[in-house]
């Protein structure tokens, strides 16, 4: 069997997690013990081996979103010890390490808090308000089969490369989570950025800033007070000079 | 019962074109009074929802995730293959076509292959329309790369990250028309039955993962783009929410199962760690650009790489295929891979494991060319595994990838079931045997984008729609059957979780029914699956809350599904007495160790159908006519 493998499993962690039934319930932290830990185990799968521990004795299992486990699907989404995705830099959760702790530790897990990202269950929230900012205008209005060879317009190499830093969200909110005024200005940014680098975003550019950014306000989501946290916290590490480059798009897009 | 698949007449070349003149069309004002429900919002059903949307269908979109832009697509990572010759290489639509069926070991449809390259020419020029921000060159130009079976490069790409790149610019689109209303999102719904009324697919039974709640929806059309099923084999690279769920159930209304054993496992992923792993990490075939394969000379040799002198290496994939080196397709390169291991030359400390090299390309190009090309990747490896893929040589190993196989389609992409159309990765279509690499998200946006928006209007115009409402008896039915199987799922209350029985059935999956593949492994894994169902039935252990999220028993019914699929794919691979593309049958093999087709018995698509539980399945039979190509004995050399 191509599975067999040797693992150092020597560690013990201490979690204390939150649990919440479901959006009305009650939450509260609760501790776990799980011992057996691999330094190459992935943190989901930390939580994956606690969860099979808790189905067996008749507990609810800790219900988390996630997808790809790579890094990409933007679905995973916790706080771990007071930072979002936890302590490994330009790190979603799903590709954070147990190589990064100690035998020993207490680990604190938390959902996503904030205004616009209601609880669902336990780490689970709701995070549709993304998708309704998209709506309003996360795209270029294309219609299928009206469209010009693609080498038609030429793209400067270096502004390709500054729309891919930014098109390189992967929408997971850690942005929100991390903002002490909950504001989605890092995503939002990043987005209109992507198509003000590129020509093909240009018909749409005054009108695309000025809707994302009322629909941002109107869903409930903060003013950005630049303490850049959400860069920090950003496991694209997607810069907050976006946030610059939007309100000088939205500023030229409101007084024209 | 004879399968037609509905292959237009003509010379191969003005099929599609002809095709679409020649089918009907729904007038404009007309649209908005077809329903059409599309399950999935990957890369196929993302195109499809914002194509139909944009000509005013009323569409409504389903997808497991919690947002559409999360589908399994977003994770493709390499690029997209299309036949635009800008390389000036010798491209051209014959020959995306041609290394298409080649690639595929002459097992996939002329025609549909043919049509994917006339296509894949319009999906670029979408996606840079859309803002995708492919690759460019320093003239400003789109840069392509290539691929393994190509020996042109074709290849587009967005960093290491094109499916996410393509994702976005199809959920844009898609989203944009959810602001128009022509689109209605239900996130965070499964599909768990198909209603089928008069012959033809009327609606879809779905759960909401958060509430429980189990809803009915009727429509004129269901398109099913729920991706592939290599999850049957627990580890693959595949998201963990991809699935069979929907696609199986759609089976067992009676659309037929193309080619079940074709399955993809992909040569360079990063190898198993631990019994916890929970999923496989692939490390995109592109690095294969400029990564070089090898394992020691010597068996066994425990030296670190850079002790290992040059003389000392074995090169095997330059050595054997000189012509395409390590860009040889994916089949050829997992299982010399495997070969190299089972001889005892392969590294790391499980000995199931074969080096990447970049040291020569980082010579050659230096590592700043090398971190502009695959920095991400080089990254994700390093978090892995600790170890930076910039001084060592990475190690991979074949893992699960991609499934070939899937629901039988003709050519307007309908099922067995009038009405039912599967797209994208979920269908059987355009691979063959084998996929090559960055064809996939091809397929997907050109089923979504170029085909679909003709076929179902075909399919509109052409037949007539009672009005149905979802207190239909028919609904009121298969709802209760899905209810009654979750409180069945919720009443065993066993000793064993989902997740074991899903590790156990893809033990014996990877063992009997993965990369090498004989007739008593085979017999032996037709026993062991359905003593393994019959354990999960009266053992599984499900926590019990059906009425809020719960995603050990959304799981649940995925693994009862895997648990027959499991055992079709078995089936299928012991019947096809040849080895062709990824299937792989020891018995059948050139002296070279090269996969041994056997046309004049097998030059076809094995299409089953469902006759019900514990009934064997029924084998039909499409005949593949190759008049275009010649079909021979694939050399990589
Ligand atoms: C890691 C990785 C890298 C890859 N890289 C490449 C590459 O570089 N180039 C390439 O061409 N191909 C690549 N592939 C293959 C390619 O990504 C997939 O084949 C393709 O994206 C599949 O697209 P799809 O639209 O058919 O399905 P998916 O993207 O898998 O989408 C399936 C959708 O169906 C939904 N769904 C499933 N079941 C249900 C249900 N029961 N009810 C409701 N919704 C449901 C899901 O929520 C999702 O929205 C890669 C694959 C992997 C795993």
């Amino acid at each position: 069997m191509a599975r067999g493998i040797m693992e150092k499993k020597n560690m013990t962690l201490h979690l204390r997690v939150w649990r919440q039934k479901n959006a009305s319930a009650k939450g509260k932290m609760v501790d776990y013990t799980v011992n057996d830990v691999s330094q190459d185990m992935s943190f989901l799968e930390l939580l994956d081996v606690l969860n099979e521990n808790l189905i067996k004795k008749g507990e609810d299992p800790v219900e988390f979103d996630n997808d790809c486990r790579e890094g990409i699907c933007g679905m995973c989404s916790m706080v771990i010890n007071g930072i979002a995705h936890g302590p490994e830099k330009g790190t979603a959760t799903c590709q954070l390490h147990m190589r990064k702790f100690k035998d020993g530790d207490t680990i604190t897990v938390e959902p996503w808090r904030g205004t616009a990202f209601p609880p669902i269950k336990d780490l689970v929230v709701d995070r549709s308000a993304f998708d309704q900012i998209m709506a309003a205008g996360g795209y270029t209005s294309c219609r299928v089969g009206a469209a010009a060879d693609a080498n038609a317009i030429l793209v400067p190499k270096d502004m390709a490369e500054k729309a891919m830093d930014a098109a390189a969200c992967i929408g997971c909110g850690a942005c929100v989570a991390a903002c002490p005024n909950g504001s989605a200005s890092l995503f939002v940014a990043a987005k209109v950025t992507q198509f003000a680098f590129l020509p093909q975003g240009h018909a749409e550019r005054k009108q695309r800033v000025l809707n994302m950014v009322h629909k941002m306000d109107e869903l409930g989501f903060g003013d950005c007070s630049n303490h850049g946290e959400c860069e920090a916290v950003c496991p694209k590490e997607i810069s907050i000079k976006h946030i610059a480059v939007m309100r000088r798009e939205y500023f030229k897009a409101a007084i024209s | 019962m004879s399968l037609d698949s509905k292959i237009p007449s003509g010379p191969l070349a003005q099929k599609w074109d002809q095709h679409k003149f020649d089918m009907k069309l729904v007038n404009p004002a007309n649209r908005r009074k077809y329903t059409v429900l599309v399950v999935g919002t990957g890369l196929a059903g993302a195109s499809a929802a914002a194509s139909l949307g944009e000509l005013g269908y009323n569409v409504k979109s389903f997808c497991i995730q919690d947002s559409p832009r999360r589908a399994h697509s977003i994770a493709a990572q390499g690029g997209i293959n299309a036949a635009k010759n800008y390389s000036n290489d010798g491209d051209s639509v014959w020959r995306l076509f041609y290394d298409t069926i080649k690639g595929g070991d002459y097992r996939a449809r002329e025609a549909n292959v043919y049509r994917l390259a006339q296509t894949s020419v319009n999906i670029i020029d979408q996606c840079v329309a859309q803002g995708v921000p492919f690759a460019r060159e320093y003239g400003g130009q789109l840069d392509n790369r290539s691929f393994g079976g190509a020996q042109v490069s074709r290849t587009f790409y967005a960093r290491g990250q094109t499916g996410q790149q393509l994702l976005l610019g199809a959920y844009g689109s898609m989203m944009r028309q959810v602001d128009q209303g022509t689109v209605q999102l239900f996130a965070r719904r499964e599909m768990l039955d198909l209603v089928v009324i008069d012959g033809k697919a009327r609606g879809i039974i779905t759960r909401n993962l958060v509430t429980g709640e189990i809803e009915s929806h009727a429509g004129d059309a269901v398109l099913l783009c729920t991706g592939g099923y290599g999850n049957v084999y627990y580890l693959s690279t595949n998201a963990k929410n991809s699935n069979a769920t929907a696609a199986w159930r759609c089976y067992k209304r009676g659309a037929f199962f193309g080619n079940p054993c074709y399955t993809q496992i992909h040569p360079t992923c990063i190898p198993v760690s631990g019994e916890y792993q929970a999923k496989l990490t692939l490390m995109s075939e592109s690095l294969r650009n400029d990564g070089r394969v090898w394992v020691p000379k010597n068996k066994g040799d425990k030296r670190s790489p850079d002790q290992i002198p040059e003389d000392e290496r074995d090169y095997y994939l330059e050595r054997k295929y000189p012509s395409f080196g390590n860009l040889v397709p994916r089949d050829v390169a997992s299982r010399n891979a495997k070969m190299v291991c089972d001889e005892g030359r392969g590294v790391g400390e499980s000995g199931l494991s074969v080096y990447l090299d970049f040291r020569d390309a980082i010579k050659r190009l230096g590592e700043d060319t090398i971190r502009e090309r695959y920095g991400n990747l080089f990254d994700m490896y390093e978090r892995i595994t600790g170890e930076n893929p910039y001084k060592v040589p990475m190690r991979i190993y074949p893992a699960v990838h991609y499934t070939m196989g899937g629901l039988w389609v003709d050519y307007n992409l309908q099922s067995t079931i009038p009405g039912l159309f599967v797209l994208g990765e979920a269908n059987f279509s355009d691979h063959g045997a084998n996929r090559l690499g960055a064809s996939a998200l091809m397929q997907g946006l050109a089923d979504g984008y170029f085909v679909i928006p003709y076929t179902l209007a075909n399919y509109l115009a052409s037949n007539s729609f009672s009005k149905i409402s979802t207190d239909h008896a028919e609904f009121i039915t298969v709802r209760e059957g899905v209810e009654n199987l979750t409180k069945k799922l919720l009443s065993i209350n066993g000793k064993k979780t989902v997740t074991e029985f899903h590790r156990e059935l893809g033990k014996i999956m990877w063992d009997y029914v993965g990369m090498g593949r004989t007739e008593s492994g085979l017999k032996h894994a037709l026993q062991e699956i359905p003593k393994l169902r019959e354990e999960f039935w009266k053992n599984v252990l499900i926590p019990n809350d059906p009425q809020n999220l719960n995603k050990n028993l959304e799981f649940a019914g995925r693994v009862a599904d895997f648990l027959e699929l499991g055992e079709l794919m078995a089936r299928d691979a012991l019947h096809r007495n040849e080895s062709c593309g990824g299937h792989f049958r020891e018995e059948f093999q050139t002296p070279e160790g090269e996969a041994q087709r056997d046309d004049g018995n097998f030059s076809y698509v094995a299409a089953w159908e469902y006759t019900g539980e514990n009934k064997e399945p029924v084998l039909n039979k499409e005949p593949l006519d190759f008049e275009n190509v010649h079909v021979s004995q694939r050399s990589y050399k």
